[in-house]
């Protein structure tokens, strides 16, 4: 089981710099929350940690990012290896236009092997239990996942994720198009998740936060002001800016 | 006043414009229609359709189109062939694989492809495709289906690739990054994710370039070699419909039982050419589920 510990991290798109010295310790089986206004970088920071940033032209990173003893920032890391154990979920439900089925053995289908079809009947059973969509979906697997509700569409990428047995889920404001009962819920699953993970959310939404995490990050015009246990950043901010941020004076 | 006045008349000049070319497709089928039903009064359809015979200006006067039918899709089938796989890949490589400056070297490539004229294709099969299949084959003649098999996947090539590439194109950012983030390489994100998910525009791509291989005549009347036989192997020389009526409508005596005849044939391909784009459509207007 792995955290993440980040040492010095730089990160520039072109010329902008957007991420400065960031050094911190996600801890395994915990919720870390990345809070912070628009623009802050905290998307930036979770995508590093699945290389998902290396998609944009022009960037450059610098630092370490300790992974299972590994810094995956060196060129050399195996992408495929890293993403297996550093999973993602996105900001909106991508679910592929599949059935509900095969979206959740995709990882299978891609990392496997050999297929086996009674193994691949086990992690979707496995998988939707996981989640808590077993019950509503096990009669409709082979409808198109495109069908489900919002909601669901979220929970079913976050099966088809468990599916590749990751150690890490990096969320990216996984509840930002969803409504508050669904929100609630997601975020119950969040909780509930948290004893197999390690999952570091980031979000808009510092409630949430504040609701979900165990430890919270803050971070401004692409550095890290503070990180410490949510308790100790919402009771007691010690730097000025996250005490403004978090009272609501911006952001 | 003026200005409602003026809004008035060209809206109302819109609307005739728009009218007037549902008016003239309207006016050129029914006069196809009336020009190649009269055919019907000398043999039954079925004998047009099924007549292993075509010899117009025998007398009496042999009208069937079977051969044609055959020569039309075996020469259509060929192309085919040649041409959705390789335009298929093509799209592919465009859409997901070229860096971006090939990409656009590319995309004007195919437009290129698509802008010459099918006359100049042809000429440029007869001088240099026809002496290759003929000796490569040692055939009598290389004036064969394959022959225009191979220069209608050049015509029909530009509409598959751009079409299939804009279906990729157009597949959402999120999938790829979804399947990315699994730990799927590129290929098994194009071959699992992007290619289902483009699918009906990539039958509509094919079905397109079909549609226009066999509405194709100039270059197929220069190199097919033009015989009405039914034929057997794609080696052999072939008339397609669009030829026997472009190459015979010259000499056919207005009124005669040819010239209904040649009209009749105009119906079968625009019936054939028709449904094709039909079908074309409904993949493209399918929703997405």
């Amino acid at each position: 089981m792995a955290g993440i510990r980040v040492n010095n991290l730089d990160l520039w798109y072109g010329d902008f710099q957007a991420l400065k010295n960031v050094s911190a310790d996600f801890k395994e089986k915990r919720i870390t929350a990345i809070i912070g206004p628009s623009g802050c970088g905290k998307s930036t920071m979770l995508r590093v940690f699945n290389r998902m940033n290396d998609f944009i032209e022009g960037v450059r990173t610098s630092g370490e990012i300790i992974i299972d003893n590994e810094n995956i920032i060196n060129p050399e890391t195996d992408l495929v290896l890293l993403r297996k154990k550093v999973g993602m979920v996105f900001q909106r439900p991508n679910p592929f236009p599949l059935s509900i089925y095969e979206n959740i053995v995709f990882g299978e289908r891609i990392h496997a092997e050999k297929i086996n079809k009674n193994n691949l009947d086990e992690i979707v059973e496995q998988s939707l239990k996981s989640v808590l969509l077993w019950d509503e979906l096990k009669d409709k697997l082979n409808r198109p996942a495109l069908s489900l509700s919002l909601e669901q569409k979220q929970r079913l990428c976050i099966a088809r994720l468990i599916a590749v047995k990751p150690e890490v889920l990096l969320m990216d404001e996984p509840c930002s198009t969803l409504d508050p009962q669904a929100t609630q819920r997601i975020e119950e699953l969040m909780r509930e998740l948290r004893k197999n993970y390690t999952i570091i959310i980031v979000t808009h939404n510092m409630q949430q936060a504040a609701r979900v995490s165990d430890d919270t990050g803050f971070m401004l015009l692409g550095e890290l002001i503070e990180f410490d246990s949510t308790q100790n950043i919402f009771t007691a901010p010690k730097d000025k800016r996250t005490e403004d941020y978090i009272t609501g004076r911006y952001g | 006043m003026f200005r409602k006045a003026k809004e008035f008349i060209i809206e109302k000049l819109i609307q005739v414009c728009g009218l007037a070319s549902i008016f003239f497709v309207v006016v050129i089928f029914l006069f196809l229609l009336k020009e190649g039903l009269a055919v019907f009064k000398i043999v039954t359809p079925l004998n047009f359709l099924f007549g292993k015979s075509w010899y117009p200006i025998s007398d009496p006067a042999q009208l069937g189109i079977l051969p044609l039918i055959c020569g039309s899709l075996l020469v259509t089938l060929g192309a085919a062939i040649i041409s959705i796989p390789i335009g298929v890949a093509c799209a592919i490589y465009i859409a997901e694989i070229a860096p971006s400056k090939t990409k656009e070297v590319l995309k004007a490539g195919v437009e290129l492809l698509a802008a010459i004229p099918s006359v100049v294709l042809g000429f440029i099969g007869m001088v240099t495709l026809v002496p290759w299949v003929k000796n490569i084959f040692h055939l009598p003649t290389g004036l064969t289906a394959l022959s225009g098999s191979i220069m209608l996947a050049f015509m029909a090539m530009p509409t598959i690739v751009s079409i299939a590439e804009d279906a990729l194109y157009s597949v959402p950012k999120s999938y790829k990054e979804g399947a990315f983030a699994l730990g799927a390489t590129h290929w098994q994100t194009i071959h699992r994710v992007m290619l289902p998910a483009a699918s009906s525009g990539i039958l509509a791509a094919v079905m397109l370039g079909i549609g226009r291989v066999i509405g194709e005549t100039m270059a197929v009347m220069m190199i097919t070699g033009n015989a009405a036989v039914i034929p057997h192997s794609l080696l052999q020389p072939v008339r397609t419909l669009t030829a026997t009526i472009a190459a015979e409508m010259g000499e056919a005596v207005v009124g005669s039982e040819h010239y209904f005849a040649l009209f009749a044939i105009g119906i079968v391909l625009f019936i054939i050419s028709f449904a094709i784009n039909v079908t074309a459509d409904l993949f493209l207007h399918r929703e997405n589920r």
